[in-house]
């Protein structure tokens, strides 16, 4: 079946199937592409009945409100601090779990020792506490120890969410690498050290980047427990930010939708820059 | 420092920084959650911390009627959501790989619903089913089929479906594209032997595809059982649990209960059943997992 039709035939089920498609398709793009336009409509437009499809009168004015740059805005709300919060916490959780997650694949990948096995599973299971769960202990914790309303208490949280699986997808590329390179190289005269910065390093950097997107988004993303331990602009980050737009019986949908923008297009780049070894990292994993 | 020379230390000098970090956000708040849900601990006041009630907490859940429709709702929630994207992600896939022509266009389509986060899914949803200003009742009414709006998240029996709709546009995908990996690496050879034995598209699919597809299916089980957790952040933002508690799931009645009612020792002890939960799905789908790959005849 691979890269072949396997038994269309008729012309009709050909197009049935480009229909089917075609819908799919269309069900997946349209809730994503109505946020966006949202975002460039006047709010007159938003609550116009009938409705209007195509905006009429594209505007800038929902983004430079949520900055608080419009004049009629008395107070805008504090939306650049969350998105620095947000590149702040999300880089430097992703840059540390790297390094400490390729520390832990390579060991995995390369040694064999004690414990193994459980160890690895018990990796896997850090991975399944719900984040709300989660959040009621460390809650307690990073009251008592300050680490409440910090960027760096937020920072730590999301290191140990993130190393788990970096752990896991750097510990099948290193066991892509064959191991002789590296013994070669050491016969030559490196030591394990060099060895591992000259050869195996640099073939599992584009694996190591993969899992870096992978952890910045995950970080990007995440509000369960960001919503629980931030309190203030001091570490509130963007999907926490989200919710400042709506109140008990009212939502600014414009404003939402820019922010909605805001929030999905760091994360639509990366998403196409490691597309392809999403879906590896993805498979070969547990495949093989 | 012998000990640290010894190459057999190597490996556990490697994976100490993330067993140290591990154990302070995971192992340690874990402990304490355990211990804080045998108390009476209320946030505002600190010391019931230490006011050890035994299996009080646990004893109320059995008894609360709240807490058990929340948990029946999770685990309908999750079974149906689970079933049905892998029922639809893996229709998609099989229709993508019919069509030989821009593959690579409709995957990272696919990929799409993949990049959002949680809390702009329920966003997204939220308006898109929204009665008045919604893309749903806009369409519907455009279309002449209403004259009324449709609430779509207020009403109690649409409320949840909606939700469920969210989750599962949400992760639809994470099923077709593994699926349609397995698809794309299915060996050719049994297929056209079987078609030469006469069988039909149907047999093949039953006998030969869906075995080989066995393992990528329960891999994606797996990563999904991972973070069914996420739809917290969906129900959140899109009903917080209403209209009357028909969409409270363990999850939010957790946080409701710890963060709102200052409960935290019923919500430790809530928490704790919602853990086990999530473990539960996670072996039993590993476990599958692992008996798939031996059946396929793959290395561990």
């Amino acid at each position: 079946m691979s890269g072949r039709p396997l038994t269309i035939e008729k012309p009709w089920q050909r197009w049935l199937i480009r229909l089917g498609v075609f819908l799919a398709m269309a069900i997946l793009c349209v809730p994503g592409v109505w946020v966006v336009l949202t975002a460039f409509r006047p709010n007159v437009e938003i609550l116009a009945r009938p409705p209007v499809w195509i905006p009429q009168d594209p505007t800038l004015n929902n983004f430079l409100g949520i900055f608080g740059l419009l004049p009629a805005q008395q107070q805008g709300l504090p939306v650049a601090r969350y998105f620095l919060n947000s590149v702040v916490i999300s880089l430097t959780s992703t840059a540390v779990a790297i390094l400490l997650g390729m520390m832990g694949g390579y060991a995995f990948a390369r040694y064999r020792f004690r414990g193994k096995g459980a160890l690895f599973v018990s990796f896997m299971l850090s991975r399944t506490v719900p984040g709300v769960a989660l959040s009621l202990p460390l809650f307690i914790v990073w009251s008592r120890i300050g680490l409440l309303d910090t960027s760096l208490g937020l920072i730590i949280v999301y290191l140990a969410i993130n190393i788990p699986f970096t752990v896991w997808l750097t510990d099948g590329f290193f066991r892509q690498i064959p191991v002789d390179l590296s013994e070669a190289a050491q016969i030559d005269g490196c030591t394990r050290w060099q060895a591992f910065w000259k050869i195996e390093f640099p073939l599992a950097r584009s694996g190591l980047a993969s899992a870096a997107i992978f952890a910045f988004l995950t970080s990007w993303n995440e509000y369960a427990l960001a919503s629980q331990l931030t309190r203030t602009t001091a570490s509130k980050t963007m999907p926490v930010g989200l919710m400042d737009f709506t109140a008990q019986f009212t939502v600014d949908w414009s404003g939402m939708s820019a922010m909605a923008v805001l929030i999905i297009i760091p994360a639509l780049l990366l998403t196409f820059v490691v597309q392809k070894h999403l879906i590896a990292g993805l498979t070969f994993g547990g495949v093989k | 420092m012998t000990l640290f020379r010894s190459p057999r230390a190597v490996p556990y000098l490697l994976l100490t920084p993330a067993l140290v970090v591990i154990a302070a956000v995971i192992l340690v708040p874990l402990a304490v959650s355990l211990w804080s849900s045998f108390t009476a601990y209320n946030l505002t006041r600190p010391a019931t911390l230490y006011s050890f009630v035994g299996l009080r907490n646990y004893a109320r859940l059995l008894n609360n009627a709240d807490f058990w429709w929340a948990f029946g709702r999770t685990l309908v929630f999750i079974t149906v959501t689970l079933n049905l994207e892998l029922v639809l992600g893996l229709g998609l896939a099989l229709l993508v790989n019919q069509v030989t022509m821009g593959r690579k266009v409709l995957r990272t389509i696919m990929m799409f619903p993949m990049m959002f986060s949680p809390i702009l899914v329920g966003f997204q949803f939220k308006y898109i089913f929204n009665d008045a200003v919604g893309l749903v009742n806009n369409a519907l009414f455009d279309l002449g089929l209403i004259t009324q709006p449709i609430p779509w998240l207020v009403d109690g029996t649409l409320a949840p479906l909606s939700i469920m709709a969210a989750e599962i546009w949400m992760s639809t995908s994470v099923f077709a594209i593994l699926l349609l990996a397995g698809l794309l690496a299915l060996p050719k050879e049994p297929i056209e032997a079987a078609k030469v034995d006469g069988c039909g598209p149907i047999q093949v699919f039953r006998h030969i595809t869906l075995p080989f597809l066995m393992p990528f299916i329960f891999i994606a089980m797996t990563i999904r059982s991972l973070d069914v957790a996420r739809a917290y952040d969906m129900v959140r933002i899109m009903t917080n649990g209403g209209p009357a508690g028909r969409t409270e799931l363990l999850w939010t009645l957790m946080a409701r209960v710890g963060y709102q009612n200052s409960q935290m020792g019923m919500a430790n002890a809530m928490g704790y059943v919602s853990i086990l939960t999530s473990i539960l799905f996670t072996v039993y789908f590993y476990r599958k997992l692992v008996v798939a790959r031996r059946y396929m005849g793959g290395v561990e």
